[in-house]
C-alpha cells in the first residue's frame, strides 16, 4: 500500500521521479499513511529543535518516532567565524542543565560561550543601581551566541535519528483536529498539511513556532497580546577596559530613536551608547537627595559589605554590521495546551528582552513538558491525553504569568522619566538592593 | 408503589436500613424481574419441589419490587442451590451484567463521559502491573518495558487497560463476553498501527479459552471485573490455569464493607453518577480477606494488596493503606502443578447444554471496567 502511494504521489512530476525515484519518493515512504508520529515538533528554532532534542534523548521514548518541522533550510556550521553574532541569548543555569541532559550543552563548550557571575542595572535617572551576585562561586547565567546553541542542536539531533526524524524546508500549511468524541469513525489525530501537499499524522502536536505561532492560531487558542511602542537594538560591542572584551548591546528605546541608532555611522552610535550610560542629564537633584537620604537610612539598618561598584562601561567601538533592530511586544496565550496540542516557547508566551527570560522560559517549558511526557510514555498512555496536558500548563502558567507580569511591569516602570515614578523605582531599586530575599527571589 | 410498601414491610424484619434496601432492591431490579421472567419453568419446578418457599416466589412473580437485603439473600442461595442441581452450565459470567455494559459500549473512549474515574484509574494500575512485572525480569528493553511478556486483559471492555499495556510492548490478548465492548476496542485500536499489531481482542468468557491457551500468560489481569462475575472459585481456578508457573495474576476490585455500600453505591452511583446506574451489586464485592483466602487454596501466592482511593473532586486516584473501598492484588502462581478437584468435574460438563438464560457465561463481565 505503501508503494501504491508513492507511485500515485510521484505520478504528476514524473521527470523528478524518472531522475531520483528513492530521493523523491522516500519522504512518501517514511511518512505513509500508515505511519502515525507519536510527536510532531513544528518549528526548529532554539525552543522546537531542544524539545525534539530533548525527547529524542528521552529513555521512554526510544520506541516512539518524533518528528521536527522546520521551514527554513538545514543551518551547517563547518567553522566557528570568528567575528561574534549578534544575537546572543542569556542562559540560565536551569537552562544550561536541560541542555547537558541531553548533551548539547558539552558543544556549547567546546565551541564558545561566556560565563557571568554579576549582573549590574543601572537606572538613567539616577544614581540607584541594583547589583546581583552570587555569594558562593557559582555562575549566575552564561551568554552564548545563538547560533552555537543551534549548532549543538543540531548534532545531537542527528545522533538520535533513529528516533528523531527532522524535515527542513517544511513549513505546516494546514492542520485538522481530532473530531469531537461523538464522531466516532473520525480519526483522532491531528493531521498535518505540508506545503508540498503531503500529510502527517501524529498523536501530539507540539507547536513551537514563535510568537505568531500557526499552531495557536490553527487552534483557535486567544492570545492576549500588545505591542510596546519599542524597538530593541542589538550590536556588539568592543569595551575600552581590556582589549579582548567583547560586549553583547540590547538596547530597547522608541521606534524612531531605534530606527535612527541603526542608521548612524559607527563613531555617533558609540557616542550615543556612552552618552546613554555616563549622562545625567535625566538626573535631577530632587531624586539625587531622595535617592542618598533612602541610601543612608539603609546603611544604619544593615551595615552591609559593599562590593566594589562597577562603573557604567564606556564603549570603544561597535562591530560592523552587526547593528539590527527588532520590534518589540508581549503575548501570552491563554490556554497551552488543547486535545493533542502543546504550545511552548514564543508560542505560549512572548516577552520584553529587558529580562534576558525569553528562551529561559521555553527551556522551562520543556523542562516541564518533558517530564510531564516522559511519564506519560512510561505509563503507555496516550501522549494527546489531556490529562498531563493539563499538569504541564498548570505549571508553566503559574510560573510563566508572574515572570510577564513583572517583566511588563518593570519595563513600564523604567520607561518614564516622569519624578514620581523615578522616585519610587529608585528607592525601590536601593530597598531590594539592599534585601537579599528579594534579589534571589527576583533572579 | 402501595404494593411495593406491603412488600417492603413484609420483608421488613430484615436488619439493613428500610430505604437503602429499597434502594438495592432498586438497583436490583433489572436482575429479578428478568430473571422472574425468563426462568420460568424452572420457576414452577422450584415452586413444585420446596413449597416452603412458594409463597415468597409467588409474592416477588406477581409484584416485582423491592427487596431488602436478606431476602435477596435467601432467593439468592436457594437460586445457586437450584442451580447448581439442575443446570450443567456453570459459568462466570452473568447475563445481566452483560446486557447493563451493553448499554453503555460506545461511550468507552470518551475521556471525560462516564468512564472517566476508569481512565484515570490508569494512573495507578499500569504503574502497579508494570512495576510488578519488571521486577521479575532481569533488564528491560528502555521505551517497551513489557516487551516479550503475554498478557491476558480478562474483561478487557473497551481496552482502556489493554491499549496502554501494549503501548508498554507486550502482546495482550483482551477478552470479554460483550461483544458491543469487543467491538469498540477493535475499532479503536485500528487507527493505531503499533497496536494494532500488539492486541488481540476476541469476544468470549475466561472458561471458553482455558483448554487452548493452557500456560500461555506471564501476566492475567482481571480489572474490575471479579465483583461483576457469578463464581469466584471457578474463575480464579481459571485465572491460575492460564499463567505460566510463577506468572502474575493481577486484580483491582470493590471490597464489601458499610463504607463501599455507602460510598460505593449510594454516594457514587445514585447521588453523583460517578458510575452508572446499576453497574455494582453490593453483594457481589469481595472483601480482601475472601479475594486472599480463595487465591491461596488455588495455588496463588498473594504478594500485594494496596488500597485506592478515588477523589471525584480532581478526577485522580491516589493509593491508600486503607482497603475498605478499592483495592489492588497482586498474586503469583507458585511452582507446583494443577491438581484436578471437584470444580472441575462440573465445569467441564457445561459445554453441552445450551446457553439458557439461565446460564452465566463464563469469563468476565467488561462492565466499569478499562
Amino acid at each position: 500500500m505503501a508503494t501504491r502511494l508513492a507511485v500515485s504521489r510521484c505520478g504528476p512530476l514524473p521527470a523528478a521521479a524518472r531522475r531520483s525515484p528513492l530521493v523523491s519518493c522516500r519522504r512518501w515512504f517514511g511518512a505513509s499513511a500508515d505511519t502515525v508520529y507519536d510527536v510532531v515538533v513544528s518549528g526548529g528554532g532554539m525552543v522546537g529543535a531542544a524539545m525534539a532534542c530533548a525527547l529524542g534523548h528521552d529513555i521512554h521514548f526510544h520506541d516512539k518516532k518524533i518528528l521536527l518541522l522546520e521551514a527554513g533550510p538545514k543551518k551547517v556550521l563547518e567553522k566557528l567565524p570568528e567575528t561574534y553574532s549578534n544575537r546572543v541569548s542569556s542562559i540560565s543555569p536551569g537552562s544550561a542543565t536541560l541542555l547537558s541532559s541531553f548533551g548539547a550543552w558539552d558543544h556549547i563548550c567546546n565551541m564558545r560561550y561566556r560565563a557571568f557571575r554579576r549582573m549590574q542595572v543601572w537606572d538613567g535617572c539616577s544614581e540607584a543601581l541594583i547589583m546581583f551576585d552570587k555569594d558562593n562561586l557559582d555562575d549566575m547565567g552564561y551568554i552564548v551566541e545563538n547560533d552555537v546553541i543551534m549548532n549543538a542542536l543540531t548534532k545531537q539531533l542527528e545522533a538520535v535519528s533513529d528516533r528523531v526524524t527532522v524535515l527542513y524546508r517544511s513549513k505546516a500549511v494546514g492542520y485538522s483536529w481530532p473530531g469531537p468524541f461523538s464522531m466516532a469513525d473520525s480519526s483522532p489525530w491531528v493531521h498535518i498539511t505540508l506545503g508540498d501537499g503531503s500529510t502527517l499524522q501524529t498523536t501530539l502536536l507540539i507547536g513551537a513556532d514563535g510568537h505568531n505561532s500557526g499552531v495557536r492560531q490553527a487552534a483557535g487558542i486567544q492570545n492576549v497580546s500588545w505591542n510596546y511602542d519599542q524597538s530593541a537594538v542589538v550590536a556588539t560591542l568592543h569595551l575600552s577596559e581590556l582589549s579582548d572584551t567583547l560586549s553583547s548591546l540590547v538596547w530597547s528605546t522608541s521606534h524612531d530613536h531605534a530606527a535612527q541608532l541603526v542608521s548612524m555611522d559607527k563613531e555617533e552610535f558609540v557616542d550615543a551608547i556612552n552618552s546613554a550610560f555616563w549622562s545625567d542629564a535625566n538626573h535631577t537633584d530632587f531624586i539625587g537627595s531622595a535617592g542618598s537620604m533612602l541610601q543612608y537610612a539603609v546603611a544604619l539598618l544593615k551595615p552591609s559589605k559593599v562590593s566594589a561598584r562597577q562603573l557604567p562601561p564606556s564603549v570603544a567601538k561597535v562591530d560592523a554590521k552587526s547593528r539590527v533592530l527588532f520590534p518589540l511586544g508581549l503575548g501570552h496565550a491563554a490556554e497551552y495546551v488543547r486535545p493533542r496540542v502543546a504550545l511552548i516557547g514564543d508560542a505560549a508566551h512572548r516577552v520584553h528582552p529587558l529580562a534576558g527570560q525569553g528562551v529561559n522560559m521555553g527551556f522551562g517549558d520543556i523542562s516541564s513538558l518533558l517530564h510531564h511526557l516522559s511519564t506519560a510514555a512510561f505509563s503507555g498512555k496516550d501522549l494527546g491525553s489531556m490529562s498531563h496536558l493539563t499538569g504541564y500548563e498548570t505549571d508553566r502558567q503559574r510560573h510563566n504569568t508572574a515572570l510577564l507580569a513583572a517583566t511588563d511591569l518593570l519595563k513600564r516602570l523604567y520607561s518614564t522619566s516622569a519624578t514620581p515614578l523615578v522616585l519610587l523605582r529608585t528607592w525601590g531599586l536601593q530597598v531590594t538592593n539592599a534585601v537579599s530575599p528579594l534579589k534571589v527571589r527576583g533572579h | 408503589m402501595g404494593g411495593g410498601r406491603l412488600l417492603s414491610s413484609f420483608w421488613g424484619r430484615s436488619l439493613g436500613v428500610l430505604r437503602a434496601g429499597c434502594r438495592v432492591g432498586q438497583a436490583q431490579r433489572p436482575r429479578l424481574t428478568s430473571w422472574a421472567v425468563c426462568s420460568n419453568s424452572q420457576l414452577i419446578w422450584t415452586l413444585q419441589s420446596k413449597p416452603w418457599v412458594f409463597d415468597e416466589y409467588r409474592t416477588m412473580w406477581f409484584k416485582s419490587c423491592r427487596m431488602t437485603f436478606l431476602s435477596l439473600n435467601r432467593m439468592k442461595s436457594y437460586w445457586q442451590l437450584w442451580t447448581r442441581l439442575y443446570s450443567t452450565s456453570q459459568t462466570t459470567v452473568d447475563s445481566n451484567e452483560v446486557k447493563t455494559f451493553l448499554a453503555m459500549a460506545h461511550k468507552w473512549w470518551d475521556e471525560e463521559g462516564m468512564f472517566a474515574p476508569l481512565h484515570s484509574m490508569n494512573d495507578l494500575r499500569v504503574p502497579f502491573i508494570r512495576d510488578n512485572l519488571l521486577k521479575t525480569v532481569a533488564n528491560h528493553h528502555p521505551g517497551k518495558p513489557l516487551s516479550g511478556m503475554k498478557i491476558l486483559d480478562v474483561g478487557c471492555g473497551g481496552g482502556l487497560l489493554t491499549e496502554p499495556l501494549g503501548r508498554l510492548g507486550a502482546s495482550v490478548f483482551g477478552i470479554d463476553p460483550v461483544d458491543e465492548n469487543i467491538k469498540t476496542a477493535q475499532h479503536h485500536k485500528a487507527f493505531d498501527p503499533v497496536l494494532d499489531k500488539r492486541i488481540e481482542y476476541r469476544v468470549c468468557s475466561l472458561e471458553e479459552i482455558v483448554e487452548e491457551t493452557e500456560e500461555t500468560f506471564d501476566a492475567v489481569i482481571a480489572s474490575e471485573v471479579v465483583e461483576h462475575v457469578a463464581d469466584l472459585e471457578t474463575f480464579i481456578q481459571c485465572c491460575r490455569q492460564v499463567l505460566k508457573p510463577t506468572g502474575s495474576l493481577f486484580i483491582t476490585t470493590i471490597n464489601k464493607t458499610q463504607l463501599s455500600y455507602a460510598l460505593g453505591i449510594v454516594f457514587a452511583e445514585q447521588i453523583a453518577g460517578i458510575v452508572p446506574k446499576g453497574t455494582h451489586t453490593w453483594e457481589k464485592f469481595v472483601s480482601p480477606e475472601k479475594l486472599e483466602s480463595i487465591l491461596e487454596s488455588n495455588g496463588l501466592s498473594v504478594q500485594t494488596v494496596a488500597g485506592m482511593l478515588y477523589n471525584p473532586f480532581s478526577g485522580y486516584w491516589h493509593w491508600n493503606e486503607n482497603t475498605s473501598l478499592n483495592y489492588a492484588a497482586h498474586a503469583v502462581k507458585s511452582m507446583v502443578p494443577d491438581h484436578s478437584g471437584p470444580a472441575e468435574v462440573v465445569f467441564k460438563g457445561e459445554t453441552e447444554e445450551p446457553q439458557a438464560e439461565v446460564s452465566t457465561i463464563p469469563g468476565v463481565h467488561g462492565e466499569l471496567k478499562k
